[in-house]
């Protein structure tokens, strides 16, 4: 898929080194009742996979090593069968093959007026799960969730990223857009402080990225399996020693409404491979 | 049971070497690992995968625990003749798993 994908990493990356301290005083006030659009403070996005060695990338491209489509696999059986012989399968009612969840995961999460709360692809599942299926929703970050979600991102691959952050929606995107802002945790660090203003270097072993959510659900070879971008979010609070949330909580959804705002433009890549 | 996914052509010439590959998901965990309370986790991990070739040997190779989760195993085979080709995971406990897949070997 990306073998022409732009290499012109660290010409960027240095470039956004230089922007940032600029970049991240136009904080975009929040609470702006009008509705404007919001400031953005990347003036290029780029997706993780440019900040992977080219042996990851390589992994990711190759749709038959990539690891995540095990998952991919398993969640083309689930959407088709269900869970046991007697249940209702997602393609009751969305078809066979999940053509019709193209695009689909580029516009989550979303606001669902039935419940009056911001869903995200695993929230919309568990949704679905209870409202036609009469079933129990899955734990977050169990295997079933995690192929399901593996599967519908699966269907949206190469679809540009464009979320809906207006109207009912807008009081959830400014309560994580504060989040990315603020310091938390002993280490006092705010999500920009990494991933804007310090985007290309160094921390440790690792590049830093600029927190993109697009390859998610993504196999990282640090966990050995696939995971949700709840547990890379509270992999990340874990790292400033913050207390992080439960994988699910409302403000990671928030959260992940900012961060695909953010990522506008970016097309979907899950199942990724990081590292 | 895991589940594995192959990757072999269904057609060759004779003599064609030709390129398998193949992935399974298993957790490979070692056994040296502790959980969040201290605990040993115990090892789980696949001992041993082999391919048959017309039931007769053509690759095997054993697994151990320093192995990453999800093995990937590429290889090579010479297409003499046409047949099946069977996949076997074994793990510690000797739960099997098995694939095949069908080859055709025509000029």
């Amino acid at each position: 898929m990306s073998s022409n994908r732009n290499r012109g990493f660290t010409a960027v990356s240095l470039a956004l080194a230089i922007l940032g301290v600029s970049a991240a005083c136009e904080i975009p006030a929040p609470g702006v009742t009008s509705e404007p659009e919001p400031t953005r403070t990347l003036t290029q996005a780029l997706s993780g996979y440019e900040f992977q060695a080219e042996d990851t990338q390589a992994l990711q491209d190759d749709p038959f090593a990539n690891p995540g489509m095990l998952w991919v696999d398993q969640g083309q059986e689930l959407w088709r069968d269900g869970g046991s012989a007697d249940e209702t399968s997602c393609s009751s009612c969305h078809g066979k093959n999940g053509d019709s969840m193209r695009g689909v995961a580029a516009r989550y999460p979303a606001y669902d007026a039935e419940t009056e709360s911001l869903l995200n692809i695993e929230g919309r599942i568990n949704r679905c799960r209870e409202k036609y299926q009469q079933q129990s929703p899955y734990a977050y970050e169990s295997a079933e969730l995690l192929a399901l979600t593996a599967f519908v991102a699966h269907q949206s691959q190469g679809s540009p990223i464009d979320v809906f952050i207006d109207g009912p929606a807008r009081p959830f995107f400014e309560s994580g857009q504060s989040y990315f802002y603020e310091r938390r945790g002993q280490m006092n660090l705010a999500c920009h402080q990494c991933h804007e203003r310090n985007v290309g270097r160094m921390l440790r072993g690792d590049r830093l990225s600029q927190g993109q959510p697009t390859g998610y659900p993504a196999y990282r070879l640090e966990w050995q399996t696939l995971g949700s971008l709840h547990r890379r979010l509270r992999f990340c609070n874990v790292g400033v020693r913050a207390e992080p949330f439960p994988a699910g909580a409302p403000e990671y959804v928030n959260l992940e409404l900012f961060l695909a705002w953010r990522a506008r433009g970016l097309q979907v890549d899950a199942p990724a491979v990081r590292r | 049971m895991p589940k594995a996914r192959i990757s072999a052509p269904p057609t060759a010439k004779p003599g064609e070497i030709i390129s398998i590959r193949t992935l399974i998901s298993h957790p490979m965990e070692s056994g040296f690992r502790r959980d969040s309370s201290g605990a040993q986790i115990p090892r789980n991990i696949l001992t041993e995968f082999v391919c048959l070739y017309n039931g007769r040997q053509a690759f095997r190779a054993e697994l151990h625990p320093a192995i990453a989760a999800n093995p990937f195993l590429a290889f090579h085979l010479r297409a003499d003749v046409s047949g099946t080709l069977e996949f076997r995971w074994t793990d510690q406990r000797g739960e099997v798993t098995t694939e095949t897949r069908d080859l055709v070997v025509e000029p």
